[in-house]
């Protein structure tokens, strides 16, 4: 675990970069962590699939896989591997500031 | 630290739902984690991409010794039925995919989807034989074109 400088913020990532304490999140960490990743902005729809995940996270304690993200984010498939091609599930997870999603779909 | 694979190239060859799961599991994890991927069915795994076949793969009850049932009972006609019905029923509790929602949710995933050549060719199968989601009939020198700079796993 280490501190890092995200949006002029300190916050604690782990070893991935994934924030290890969800309530350290907000809109400008998102975005810092976007640029990081090779999203330069985040639109209304990348948003939109971020905040999805973090809703879906605090209700069940997981964070929704690829599938079921492109069943009930509202969001295809197609269309968030378009939004982020490094992984949707992975890397929407890492910008809404929670653990990434943990099994093998 | 190792340097990250960037790239998978997977090939099902198996005509089972057990011979064509761990692929597409596979194919599908990889995306997800933003590695490309290209999936590359040949021989009897051809079935996943047959239209007429793809959402009827059985399990194999014979020569199959970790179902864990004596070959002389895997023999009896219905049996590959109960075994699919069986482990169907569990992948539908465990909420995985059926093998042609799979299919196309890793088409939509961009990854990779070919046909092979010989095989096409062995089985009498034409592109129209083959759901929308494959790319190509390709031949194995096309394949390792596509595959060059990554891993090749063969299933």
């Amino acid at each position: 675990m280490t501190t890092k400088l995200l949006a002029g913020q300190d916050v604690e990532v782990d070893a991935e970069g994934f924030l290890v304490d969800p309530s350290q999140w907000n809109e400008e960490v998102a975005r810092a962590m976007a640029k990081e990743e090779g999203i330069d902005t985040l639109t209304d729809k990348h948003m939109q699939v971020i905040n999805f995940m973090r809703s879906e996270y605090m209700a069940k304690g997981t964070a929704p896989n690829i599938r079921s993200l492109g069943k009930t984010s509202g969001v295809s498939v197609k269309e968030l591997y378009q939004l982020f091609p490094k992984g949707p599930a992975k890397l929407a997870a890492k910008l809404g500031g929670i653990s990434k999603p943990h099994g093998c779909i | 630290m190792s340097e990250p694979i960037e790239k998978v190239s997977i090939i099902i060859s198996k005509g089972s739902l057990e011979g064509v799961y761990p692929g597409l599991i596979m194919a599908n994890g990889a995306r997800a984690e933003g590695i490309d991927a290209n999936l590359f069915f040949t021989f009897f795994g051809m079935d996943a991409i047959h239209k007429q076949r793809w959402g009827n793969m059985k399990v194999a009850t014979v020569g199959n010794p970790g179902l864990h049932i004596p070959t002389i009972i895997g023999i009896i006609p219905g049996m590959s039925a109960i075994a699919t019905k069986m482990m169907s029923s569990k992948i539908k509790k465990l909420d995985f995919p059926t093998i042609p929602e799979f299919v196309e949710m890793i088409a939509d995933t961009g990854a990779g989807i070919y046909a092979c050549l010989a095989s096409a060719d062995l089985f009498g199968f034409t592109k129209d034989d083959l759901v929308d989601q494959v790319q190509g009939i390709i031949t194995v020198g096309e394949f390792y074109e596509k595959a060059a700079g990554g891993p090749i796993i063969f299933t």
